[in-house]
């Protein structure tokens, strides 16, 4: 008070009702006031070429590695959805595959390419068929997969829940309804390859989701027949094809495990492929293919990531090498007021 | 009606006419109305009774108070008889609650409020969309969610406010105040208090509700009473007991009577009713009522009866928020909000088209289709299930789209916009700069969406008197009679003992110390006997006696000094009277009729005898003494203008001539003038005003416009003595705080009542009008001449601005003439151009100008000036100003400022924002308001670009499902995103981020300009925006999509591998922008994606989930963490290439100053600093 204005200072006496009063005065902190210590980074050219030069060094080098695990993957894809269909029906795949008294059985033959180590994969591959469908992806019932307790299931599974005669079907649900169910024999030379069934679910699957004893029940035995039939006296934890089948696959066209080969194939043998027809994709469609695949640490054959990689890297080190040109050519000095608007036009700025 | 002695007492507030406001309280004692002029010193056993006059506040509406109140708009209030007020009609009873809710009705009250906001209906609509079982999308829980979460933080912040009202209310609630109950005043809660109740206050206690007045301690009836709690004012007002109740004693006799009064209002300055007791009938004004909120002070114990209680008093009426504004940012974003409800109506109809499509074409499948089946053939006759035919297939899958799409309108938007202006806010309450030591007031913020608006201020619009001054009102200079006494022939004593009376070896002296000048004080002292003496001595009379102020004695630390306050609603009245103090005329007492003034150690009583108060027509007050030698004299004190009409100008034409000029050249001095005159009344003039007045004041009707017209027959013919010039000093740091406003290119128009020549001045010791500028004058008495003015005006501004702007194409011109053009207009010219064709001409004219200042403007103009701006620019305007008379121009800009200053707290309850000084304009504006747009400019477009990214990636999948609305991400985690596992950085970074340094923003203003062109938020931005949220969708979708092309990938595994990746996408975004880490900034974002992970790992540890475990099993896999890299950095390169480009090749002025705070000082002080120091003063140039 008495600092403002002097003249109209008191005399005195009314310093000390003021300091009485409790002062409302902000308490000083650095977090009140907004001075918290800070760092400001800038993008200087500098900051920036480096940033870009490395993110080249960094990635052309994951890239190559990639693409060559790539291409170091052998891959023996073999559709035969088509071929596996007598001539004469050829028109008619939803007639040939509908009829139960027909013979399915097809005998395909594989030439190994490259040596193929294992474990060798073999995977069935489906197309157009949309598992990620939201009538599909619903149709399920966790619970009831889980615990025999748990046996009437939710309304989820319509039109797979109940039996005509109001049993509950076990496992219930569109998914489980329509299981894959063609089956692969291979054999080299006469000797038959054994396929590893064991292990190509999930362990988690295995052992959390799908109960150890809740057993099939009722399934498959409406008037439209989906897919594969489950033996009723094995557990859900271990149908693994069921397991395998119920993950649902991401995008219409997807891989399935069907097991593992488990000896090295050496090039030009000729594997000899026992298939039994019986998946309906024809009503869709859609197509199967048989792959055998062996694999690198980064998974299957698939150069995507590699080139991928391999674009952006060379991309960064394009516009780091950009960058250095014209900073050569055109700097400009940091911070320098005399880029400031109203220093560069003044007009604008009267007063 | 009643022909007694007329026992009126009449006091009011003129609420809100003019700056100057003043309280009438006349009294004057007179033995009986028809004895003369008999004063006798010292009698106290005559009956008393006061005459007073009303002021001129009836312009106000006040003069209803003297109608009759009809029956239906009266409460009835029997004195003493509680049972009986309350059994017809149920008025309140004293207990308050200013809390919302009770325990029960919280829950059903508060959601009915939350969903008074249009978001919350949106997610209301959507989650019950989301229920039906066609559309079930989500379950039920994860549909929920984001609402309850949402309802829950809301309700949780209201129920803790309402805790803190309730406790708050049961204080009050259980205060005593002493009641009478069965003949003696005992103890009773506050809440129990009924209306009717006689209630005793003893000093220093607060009134527990609204109270006509019985009787006080002071045997004339008077109370005084701070209102400081009700309207802010710290001086004292006296409040009256009626004469026929004064002599009760309730606690002996029972008081019969009652008390017809008016029905609760919010006016605090207006109460009219009437009361009737002991048959007779008397009629009650807003000086009778005792208001709750208020303390007694000075008087020993007051009686009065309840009239309002509880909820009805006027302090309670009075407690309401700030009107709610809606901010210029959050306008303009609602247009981008309808430009993604397009997007969003556009993706919703795409994927319904397409599901239309494939629905059409695989018509004849879909009973079988494996991933369909339509039919149900567990049935003898199979028959469709979960299918209603094609069209509703469609309708509901664009409603599912809908619901899956939902957060396209990023509906948290608004809620983190609410949670981050009320950080804001408390950084700008907590700000130390903007503390206020001499009010201890802090700044506040009252409204509490329009933060950033205060970025973007254009025009300022501002009062004088109190907000560019300090409303501290200084005596200077005096023209007595023709003489200046202004110390211009010699030095002004500043350090001058202030002048003391002894009385009974107490030393009085009064409050404030004022410089006088040594030649008057010498004929103050001593010159009595000589005319010029004479004339002093009139003078100073005048000042001491023709006022409203009542003195108080202080304590000091010194036990034998006292200390003279004088407590007066106006702070002009208060200089004049410590200036008469400083002369040696003390007024030390002041009681119902008389006034005690210490002339140089000599006590001397007058009698007042009447006093017409102050009114804004007459701009003049007068009072009638009668002095010891029996004669009576009329005192008047006025504005020039008025009182130069009053004068007899035939009598001493020299001195008036003298005086005017001296007026003149004190009002170029920009000081405040009044001019003193005065006139000695004769028997038969006393006779004729005393019938007048006390018939006048003793009507029932139209008093008012009868007291005005007595007031304008004794104010004549007066003969002038005298002018007065009070300084009002600038307030701290204006100049500066001007000079910083023009840097940073916002126009400041000053509006003020003053004079044209006082108002110049101030202008340019406040530099807002420099030597340099050409100052347009427009005075005008017709609207032709003022169309014309204003004609010539245009062409004369524009040939200086032109030119000016020819002089700087020629760059390096040294003759280069900048001519900055000053508006100055006066009220009388302003009442042609307003609601006229002229104001088009008006705004042309004044946007050539720098400066704009309207001179003797009333309130209403300063609203029309401000509603003329903002019809015709879509600039921002904000209005700052501490009266009452700032009110309407306040609630009219589009930011009001309020200044709680000297003048109450109308302004301040009126703003959206209030601080103690002028100068925090230029940290709330440049530092805070900048702040605040930049954040929440970046905020919002961060906003929208987060959640289109994430609904993009979703459409994306959508693509290849079928059109069935699939999400391969998990639908909590899909309503997570918003509120977990992106919000807070958004949040933090739109409270914490800082672009520019408070010292930077200061020393620069012209940065400010980055909010005039909108650099932070603006289509184009928009857009970019958009373009970069479309990229980086299709980067972080694709990427995935082509590594895991053909591959075991299931649909849970790659959703998380999308969610994180979308997660760590945004908040590296937002890292990128960050401007200033702190530790709370790097907490917010990386643990955002810290506690993505967690949340992800969380969910796929549910068994029950479908997607049981997938994040361990992809997260063992190095394509995982490949994929999640080169998202990042591809999607991130083009935001960050045209970021650098930008900023390097194209920089902003934000940009430059960031990079010279950072590296300015490692340069050294040579380059940098020689160059910074023409750019604070480019006018200088």
């Amino acid at each position: 008070m008495a600092d403002r204005g002097g003249t109209s200072s008191g005399g005195g006496g009314n310093g000390a009702p003021e300091l009485a009063k409790k002062s409302r005065k902000p308490k000083y902190s650095r977090f009140s006031q907004q001075e918290l210590p800070a760092c400001k980074p800038i993008l200087t050219p500098g900051w920036v070429i480096t940033a870009f030069i490395s993110i080249g060094v960094i990635f052309i080098p994951i890239g190559l590695a990639s693409l060559f695990a790539s291409q170091r993957v052998v891959e023996i894809v073999d559709r035969y959805d088509r071929d596996c269909i007598p001539r004469n029906v050829s028109d008619d795949g939803v007639g040939f595959i509908e009829d139960a008294k027909a013979n399915k059985t097809c005998v395909r033959t594989l030439t190994v390419q490259k040596q193929m180590k294992s474990p060798i994969y073999v995977y069935y591959q489906i197309s157009n068929f949309y598992q990620n469908h939201r009538r599909y992806v619903k149709s399920r019932d966790d619970k009831q997969l889980w615990s025999p307790k748990n046996e009437r299931s939710s309304s989820d599974c319509k039109p797979e829940d109940f039996t005509s005669n109001g049993q509950p079907i076990i496992p219930c649900g569109l998914i489980a309804w329509s299981m894959f169910n063609d089956t692969y024999k291979f054999s080299v030379k006469d000797k038959v390859l054994e396929v590893n069934k064991k292990g190509i679910a999930w362990k988690s699957d295995r052992e959390h989701k799908f109960g150890s004893d809740v057993y099939p029940k009722n399934f498959q035995s409406g008037a439209l027949i989906g897919g594969a039939k489950l033996n009723s006296s094995i557990p859900l934890s271990q149908q693994e094809d069921l397991i395998v089948w119920m993950r649902p696959a991401a995008l219409p066209t997807f891989r399935k495990l069907y097991g593992k080969i488990e000896v090295d194939l050496e090039p030009n043998d000729n594997i000899t492929v026992i298939i039994e027809n019986n998946y309906n994709t024809y009503s869709f469609g859609g197509n199967k293919k048989l792959v055998l695949s062996t694999t690198s640490w980064m998974g299957g054959k698939n150069d995507f990531l590699g080139v991928a990689y391999l674009t952006i890297g060379g991309l960064c080190l394009f516009l780091a090498i950009s960058f250095i040109l014209v900073y050569v050519l055109k700097p400009r000095p940091l911070g320098d007021p005399s880029y400031l608007s109203w220093n560069r036009n003044a007009a604008g700025h009267l007063n | 009606m009643d022909s007694n002695p007329p026992n009126e007492t009449e006091s009011s507030y003129p609420s809100c006419s003019s700056s100057r406001r003043s309280i009438s309280s006349a009294q004057s004692k007179l033995s009986r109305p028809n004895s003369l002029r008999e004063v006798t010193l010292g009698d106290s056993g005559s009956k008393k009774f006061r005459n007073g006059s009303r002021g001129g506040a009836d312009s106000q509406g006040f003069s209803v108070s003297q109608k009759e109140i009809s029956d239906e708009d009266a409460r009835l209030i029997y004195i003493n008889d509680p049972a009986r007020t309350n059994e017809k009609f149920e008025y309140a009873g004293n207990s308050i609650r200013t809390a919302k809710y009770s325990v029960f009705t919280f829950l059903p009250r508060n959601l009915f409020e939350q969903f008074h906001r249009v978001a919350y209906i949106y997610f209301l609509v959507i989650a019950i969309l989301n229920q039906l079982p066609q559309l079930a999308v989500f379950g039920r829980g994860a549909s929920i969610l984001p609402l309850a979460f949402v309802l829950l933080v809301t309700a949780v912040k209201d129920a803790y406010e309402d805790y803190r009202r309730h406790r708050s209310d049961r204080i009050e609630n259980n205060r005593l105040a002493l009641v009478l109950v069965n003949g003696e005043f005992r103890d009773k809660k506050w809440k129990d208090i009924e209306v009717g109740e006689i209630i005793k206050i003893h000093a220093n206690e607060t009134l527990p509700c609204d109270m006509v007045l019985l009787s006080t301690s002071d045997p004339t009836g008077i109370a005084y009473v701070q209102t400081i709690n009700l309207d802010g004012e710290s001086n004292l007002k006296t409040r009256y007991a009626k004469q026929e109740t004064l002599s009760k004693t309730p606690e002996k006799e029972k008081v019969n009577g009652f008390i017809k009064c008016e029905k609760p209002n919010r006016n605090i300055y207006g109460f009219q009713a009437n009361m009737e007791i002991d048959g007779k009938r008397l009629s009650l004004g807003p000086s009778n009522i005792i208001l709750r909120g208020c303390e007694l002070k000075n008087t020993a114990w007051a009686i009065g009866v309840a009239v309002h209680a509880g909820r009805e008093t006027k302090a309670m009426l009075n407690s309401s928020g700030a009107p709610s504004k809606r901010s210029r940012l959050e306008t303009r974003m609602n247009v981008e909000i309808i430009i993604l409800s397009i997007f969003l109506i556009a993706l919703c109809s795409i994927v319904s088209v397409f599901a239309a499509i494939w629905l059409r074409r695989h018509r004849d499948d879909l009973d079988t289709l494996p991933f369909y089946r339509r039919k149900d053939f567990s049935e003898a006759k199979p028959k469709n299930y979960k299918y209603y035919g094609w069209g509703w297939e469609i309708f509901f899958t664009f409603l599912m789209s809908v619901i899956v799409f939902q957060i396209m309108i990023p509906i948290s938007l608004y809620i983190s916009m609410e949670l981050v202006r009320v950080g804001q806010a408390y950084f700008m309450i907590r700000d130390g700069g903007m503390y206020d030591e001499a009010s201890n007031s802090r700044f506040q913020c009252r409204a509490l969406n329009i933060n950033e608006d205060l970025g973007q201020i254009k025009y300022v619009f501002s009062d004088k008197t109190g907000t560019l001054t300090e409303n501290k009102m200084e005596f200077r200079c005096a023209s007595i009679w023709g003489v200046d006494y202004s110390g211009s022939k010699g030095d002004l004593q500043s350090e001058q003992v202030a002048h003391e009376v002894e009385v009974d070896g107490m030393i009085f002296r009064p409050k404030m110390i004022v410089r006088t000048d040594p030649e008057l004080l010498q004929l103050a002292k001593v010159g009595r006997e000589s005319q010029r003496g004479k004339h002093v001595y009139d003078f100073f009379l005048a000042l001491a006696s023709c006022n409203t102020i009542v003195p108080f004695v202080v304590d000091t630390p010194d036990p034998s000094v006292k200390l003279i306050d004088y407590q007066g609603e106006s702070p002009d009245e208060q200089a004049l009277a410590y200036a008469a103090a400083a002369y040696g005329f003390m007024l030390i007492e002041r009681t119902s009729g008389h006034i005690i003034i210490d002339f140089w150690g000599e006590k001397q009583r007058f009698n007042v005898l009447g006093l017409h108060e102050f009114d804004s027509d007459r701009k003049r007050m007068s009072v009638i003494l009668g002095c010891p030698d029996k004669s009576v004299k009329v005192f008047v004190k006025g504005a020039d203008t008025t009182m130069f009409s009053v004068i007899d100008r035939t009598l001493n034409k020299s001195v008036i001539q003298t005086t005017e000029g001296h007026l003149h050249s004190y009002s170029s001095l920009g000081l405040r003038t009044l001019v003193v005159g005065m006139r000695e009344l004769n028997n038969s003039e006393f006779e004729q005003w005393h019938f007048a007045f006390v018939d006048a004041s003793t009507a029932l009707m139209g008093r008012a416009a009868l007291l005005r017209k007595v007031a304008n027959n004794i104010e004549s013919n007066l003969r002038v003595l005298g002018a007065s010039a009070i300084e009002d000093k600038l307030q701290q740091g204006v100049p500066d705080a001007i000079e910083s406003l023009r840097m940073a290119d916002i126009k400041v128009w000053v509006l003020t009542g003053d004079k044209q020549e006082t108002a110049i001045s101030i202008g340019y010791s406040s530099k807002l009008l420099t030597s340099k500028m050409t100052q347009i004058v427009i005075n005008s008495n017709s609207k032709e001449s003022c169309r014309k003015s204003l004609d010539d005006a245009i062409v004369m501004a524009k040939k200086l601005t032109s030119g000016s702007i020819v002089s700087h194409n020629m760059e390096g011109s040294s003759g280069a003439v900048i001519t900055p053009v000053g508006l100055i207009i006066d009220g009388t010219s302003l009442v042609y151009v307003l609601d006229s064709e002229l104001e088009e001409q008006l705004f042309k004219l004044a946007s050539m100008c720098s400066v704009v200042l309207c001179c003797r403007v009333a309130p209403l103009q300063k609203a029309g000036i401000v509603a003329l701006v903002k019809k015709r620019t879509s600039d921002m305007t904000l209005a700052i100003g501490d009266g009452a008379n700032d009110v309407s121009m306040i609630q009219c800009a589009d930011v009001g400022v309020g200044i709680s200053g000297q003048e109450g707290r109308q302004a301040v309850m009126a703003s959206d924002f209030a601080m103690g000084q002028f100068r925090f304009l230029v940290p709330l504006l440049l530092v805070h308001g900048h702040w605040n747009y930049q954040r929440m400019g970046y905020m919002i477009l961060y906003n929208f670009y987060r959640n289109a990214v994430f609904v993009l990636i979703l459409f994306w999948y959508v693509l290849f499902t079928c059109f069935t609305l699939t999400t391969a991400i998990n639908e909590w985690s899909s309503m997570l995103y918003s509120i977990i596992y992106t919000s807070v950085p958004t949040i933090v970074v739109g409270i914490l981020d800082k672009d520019l340094s408070k010292r930077t923003l200061l020393k620069h203003p012209q940065l400010y300009g980055a909010g005039h062109r909108q650099e932070a938020y603006n289509s184009k931005l928009f857009w970019l925006t958009m373009v970069d949220t479309l990229w980086q969708s299709v980067v972080a979708f694709f990427v995935p999509l082509l590594a895991y092309w053909n591959s075991t990938i299931d649909a849970p595994s790659i959703g998380d591998l999308w969610t994180l990746a979308a997660v760590i996408l945004v908040n590296l975004h937002l890292a990128m922008d960050v401007v200033r880490w702190t530790w709370i900034t790097h907490a917010a974002i990386w643990g955002s994606i810290v506690a993505t992970w967690i949340c992800v790992v969380c969910i796929d540890a549910i068994p029950m989930m479908p997607g049981y475990w997938a994040i361990f099993h992809i997260g063992g896999t190095p394509v995982f963490w490949w994929c999640l890299l080169i998202i990042v950095i591809a999607a991130l390169v083009p935001h960050f290439v045209v970021k650098f480009i930008y900023q390097y090749y194209f920089p902003c002025d934000i940009q430059i100053a960031r990079e010279a705070e950072k590296f300015g000082n490692l340069r050294g002080h040579g380059a940098i600093e020689i160059e910074m120091n023409p750019i604070l003063e480019p006018h200088q140039r």
